[in-house]
């Protein structure tokens, strides 16, 4: 092995990183760097820390700032608590031998993944209409008429109901990986397992689960990366204020509010990008979390 | 293995769980597609009920098609996705192999370079993507957004396939040198097609927020002749828009290629992901 | 005449043709707007009747989603790759946009003096000295009614608030209707149809406007509270699960006659004509009392201007002065009923709809969305939180004198008369 590149490592790093540099970080960076200026008179001034003291020190911003951080830490919590088990369960019931029509499942529960959020947003809306009565109308053919609530609509409900259908859109993908990597667990294993007498539920828990753990961990911090960088669902089915009464508003919602402006509200690129250096700084934290903490642990368990 | 422990009664609980999830997931979207095929009235009075002769009607999608060529739009969609995913997998790939093959000074700090892009939404560069693409006269052609979501989709393939390649064999890879076969050689021919599984998930993974994607398309090539598949159909969910006919058809036009797309390939992805497994 | 003496001919007209047209040099004018409601209107209509009269130019009318307009449109223009004439929404986001260098002044165009000063004062710098988009159209707020299901149930177009609120009542008893058709899902319509369209009657239109600018009165006063207080009111009119209402689920509501008085702004009408079976009236918001003087939301909504860095300004300058004539007035007050024309020609109208809406003009005295010129500069943002506010009005998750509080303070921390 070399010490020092040769050339096939640049020739293999140079495209992605010269594309990546070019189109990614450097507008990124471009970006980033706007919080530490203000829009002062004739031009742009340089203003230090002043707009993350804003962030974090004028009431209003900093009530709204971290309303929208635990709405955020709710939508992840959600996935993780319902999201990622649900796809373990679907994947181990998906990965027994034999199993007919596998593939026809496995296909249809991955149709919602492959769904634009405009798509999902103005569907679920649809169903959940307290007008359109789809989903009123079915509670009531089954005599559970009063449970139904315009839950987009209430403040308590608003946020799990739209967390719920994430969960439903992306389960396929913890199902998917967690599949793959049921699949690739060596057959001598469980039959070893088999001599000992560990089978059916047994066998799962004791011997599949640690063994699948490492892609557990990616699906995790996956799932981390893609809640707090959330957007699209929430604009789809609420709108940028995030309703009702910001119930709903994650980070996302609220930086694109604040950078790019909303109705009469003017945008604003400083404040905007001070929250979005916010955002790179917590989503950093939690990685780096999982690389350095929880990541090096599991690697014990891997073969 | 032994393949007789599944009981009649745990298969059957098997198939119930699959059949209810697989209800809630298929649901939705026959409820858009069955509903884009019947009138105004009974939309709304029956929303669950399959289109009769009498409330069956296709003026929602004569509407949209008099506003759009929908074949051009699904042209540019395929256009923007293929390539771009072409370019993720071919550049992730080549960075992935180099940080987890070789050794040398910044190895994980390039790394870690190449991950930050996971952790800030592309979005809030767009002003300035926006320049570089005028700057290049890239504006409203293919190539800008192809650029932007090859950028975009690096850091998570370099990420999940820097993770698969570590696991690959060394011994196979020192055979190869042993061989003398150049390392461009061990990357395109042994390594490659061991990681087709990791590459089929970075396929599944960026080819959806690349399909679905709003807004760049609508920020960096929103003229008609580049305007993409979703673009095309949101253009009757704006905020003035009550025909309900005409939304649901957009919606249903913008569903089924997709879908289409999937049926034929999920077989290819399934072979892909678990191909590595059943060997 | 020979067959190659034809084809001669043939060709050498073809040449002249293609010589002539290479002469004029034509130019693609495009239009940014968040109006794509109108694409077909634009395509089928208005553009052709400019063409017709202006060989050489052609025009693109390119229409991006209203919740996206402003961000796509800011975009753009801080590159470089925006359309040569942009649709301007009201005050201060086209006035940011101006003073940034971005949107041309067109204080000189010759048809800017077919506009009244109210008319342009939505796109004009604070001082009224330069004016940078010409005026389109106004709408008017009030409420539409479903006249069959009124003369079914033996109602009268209510006048006052007493009236109204037993109108309701019967409308609720009698129960195969929904009484008012409003959600508060997308929250705008709670702030739109419902604040700014029966408050003129309590602030005095223009007068309770002007004073909360100068800061002589507060939002905390009975004036500004006293909508709130209306509005508290609505929620028991409203359908069930109206909190997950959206403006299209209110539409729709509506228009399939199962609603019988829709919140309304005028831009409405087009879209409700092709969609009823039922016929339509309209009334203007109800007064307090009986022969009190009675005052509209007659809001200045659209208007066009030039890109600064357009490369055609001549061209889009023949457009916009072709906007600004009697002749695009009536085009376009016709092809969208309840996009009212602010030109000073007056426009006459076929649909009796629009009609009624425009009638109320000479009866009450005309005012525009009080949180728009001005108050909507800072942080908070005073539109936004007139949203909110409204909706938890309506949902009684706040009491009036709570929210108008809530408001003063907000506006109060950053605007200087109001301190």
């Amino acid at each position: 092995m070399a010490f020092r590149p040769r050339l096939h490592v640049v020739v293999f790093l140079a495209p992605a990183v010269l594309v990546y540099t070019a189109v990614m970080i450097w507008p990124l960076f471009n970006t980033l760097r706007l919080s530490l200026y203000t829009a002062g008179e004739g031009g742009r001034a340089f203003a230090g820390l002043a707009n993350f003291a804003t962030l974090f020190g004028d009431p209003r911003w900093s009530a709204a700032f971290w309303n929208a951080l635990g709405n955020n830490l709710w939508f992840f919590v959600v996935h993780m608590a319902v999201q990622n088990p649900i796809g373990i369960a679907l994947a181990a019931i998906l990965s027994q031998p034999r199993l007919r029509f596998a593939a026809l499942y496995r296909s249809a529960i991955f149709i919602p993944t492959i769904l634009s959020f405009v798509i999902v947003g103005f569907a679920w809306k649809l169903i959940l209409s307290p007008i359109w009565g789809i989903a009123p109308g079915m509670l009531d053919a089954v005599g559970l008429k009063a449970l139904f609530a315009p839950w987009l609509g209430r403040e308590e409900y608003a946020l799990t109901t739209l967390a719920l259908i994430s969960v439903w859109q992306f389960v396929g993908i913890p199902m998917m990986l967690i599949y793959a990597a049921l699949l690739s667990i060596p057959e001598e294993i469980l039959e070893a397992g088999e001599v000992d007498g560990i089978t059916g539920r047994a066998a799962f828990f004791r011997i599949k689960l640690p063994l699948i753990l490492p892609a557990i961990g990616i699906i995790s911090i996956l799932t981390f990366v893609g809640n707090f960088n959330a957007f699209d669902l929430i604009y789809a089915a609420q709108g940028a204020l995030a309703g009702p009464n910001f119930a709903t508003d994650i980070l996302g919602t609220f930086l694109y509010r604040t950078f790019f402006g909303f109705q009469l509200q003017l945008g604003d690129p400083h404040m905007g990008a001070a929250i979005a250096s916010a955002m790179f700084a917590i989503i950093l934290a939690g990685v780096c979390l999982y690389l350095f903490a929880i990541q090096s642990r599991m690697r014990r368990y891997q073969f | 293995m032994n393949r007789a422990r599944q009981s009649p009664l745990n298969t059957l609980a098997a198939h119930a769980a699959l059949i209810t999830w697989t209800a809630v997931a298929l649901f939705p979207v026959t409820v858009i597609v069955v509903n884009s095929l019947k009138t105004r009235k009974a939309i709304f009075r029956e929303p669950l009920a399959l289109p009769s002769p009498e409330s069956f009607s296709l003026i929602g999608y004569r509407t949209v098609m008099k506003q759009g060529d929908f074949l051009q739009y699904f042209q540019n969609s395929m256009i923007v996705t293929v390539a771009s995913l072409a370019l993720i997998l071919l550049f992730g790939a080549m960075a992935a192999f180099a940080l987890s093959e070789y050794r040398f000074r910044g190895n994980t700090l390039m790394g870690l370079y190449l991950a930050l892009g996971i952790m800030i939404p592309i979005r809030i560069g767009t002003v300035a993507i926006l320049e570089l693409m005028v700057q290049t006269g890239l504006v409203n052609t293919l190539a800008a957004l192809i650029l932007v979501y090859t950028a975009q989709g690096l850091p998570l393939a370099v990420f999940i396939l820097s993770e698969f390649m570590r696991q690959v064999s060394d011994d196979l890879k020192n055979a190869g040198r042993i061989d003398g076969l150049s390392e461009y050689t061990i990357f395109f021919k042994l390594v490659l097609p061991l990681v087709r599984p990791a590459m089929a998930t970075v396929a599944v993974f960026n080819m959806i927020p690349i399909w679905n994607d709003l807004w760049f398309p609508l920020i960096l090539a929103p003229g008609e002749a580049t305007k993409t598949l979703t673009l095309g159909s949101q253009v009757f969910i704006g905020q003035f828009v009550t025909d309900w006919n005409a939304v649901l058809s957009a919606l249903s036009l913008a569903i089924l290629p997709v879908l289409a797309l999937y049926v034929i390939f999920s077989r290819q992805l399934i072979r892909g992901i678990t191909s590595g497994a059943v060997k | 005449m020979t067959r190659s003496g034809r084809i001669g001919l043939m060709l050498a007209t073809t040449w002249l043709g293609t010589a002539l047209a290479a002469g004029a040099q034509e130019v693609t004018l495009s239009i940014e707007s968040w109006r794509n409601d109108d694409l077909t209107i634009w395509q089928d209509q208005i553009i052709p009747a400019f063409e017709a009269g202006h060989p050489g130019i052609k025009v693109a009318f390119t229409p991006s989603a209203p919740a996206e307009y402003n961000a796509v449109l800011n975009s753009k223009l801080d590159a470089g790759s925006a359309g040569d004439l942009v649709t301007c929404r009201p005050f201060d986001a086209s006035l940011a946009l101006y003073q940034g260098g971005k949107l041309a002044d067109l204080s000189d165009l010759a048809s800017m003096a077919n506009f009244s000063d109210v008319a342009k004062s939505a796109w004009q710098t604070d001082d009224g000295a330069a004016t940078f988009c010409v005026p389109m159209a106004s709408v008017i707020h009030g409420f539409i009614y479903n006249k069959d299901a009124f003369a079914e149930l033996g109602l009268e177009v209510p006048a006052t608030e007493a009236e109204f609120f037993a109108v309701l009542d019967a409308i609720k008893a009698e129960g195969s209707y929904v009484p008012l058709a409003m959600g508060t899902n997308d929250q705008w319509e709670a702030a739109t149809m419902g604040y700014n369209n029966i408050g003129p009657n309590y602030w005095k239109g223009e007068d309770g406007r002007l004073a909360l600018i100068r800061g002589e009165q507060k939002l905390t006063d009975e004036p500004w509270v006293a909508p709130f207080r209306q509005l508290a009111r609505w929620k028991d009119y409203l359908g069930d699960g109206f909190e997950a209402q959206t403006y299209p689920d209110s539409q729709n509501l509506f228009t399939l006659g199962r609603a019988a008085i829709y919140p309304a702004g005028s831009w409405e009408i087009s879209g409700f004509n092709s969609l009823v079976d039922f016929e339509m009236g309209a009334f203007p918001p109800p007064v307090a009392a009986a022969g009190d003087e009675c005052h509209i939301s007659d809001h200045t909504d659209i208007a066009i201007g030039l890109n600064a860095a357009s490369k055609h300004p001549e061209e889009a300058k023949q457009f916009l002065e072709w906007v600004g004539s009697a002749e695009f007035a009536a085009l376009y007050a016709n092809a969208l009923p309840g996009f009212f024309s602010l030109n000073s020609a007056p426009v006459a109208m076929a649909d009796p709809l629009a009609e009624e809406f425009v009638s109320w003009r000479d009866t009450c005295k005309s005012t525009i969305r009080s949180t728009y010129q001005i108050l909507s500069r800072g942080t908070p943002n005073l539109e936004n939180e007139t949203w909110n506010a409204s909706v938890s009005v309506i949902k009684g998750a706040e009491t009036p004198e709570a929210a108008a509080a809530r408001l003063q303070a907000g506006l109060a921390s950053w605007y200087a008369p109001q301190k």
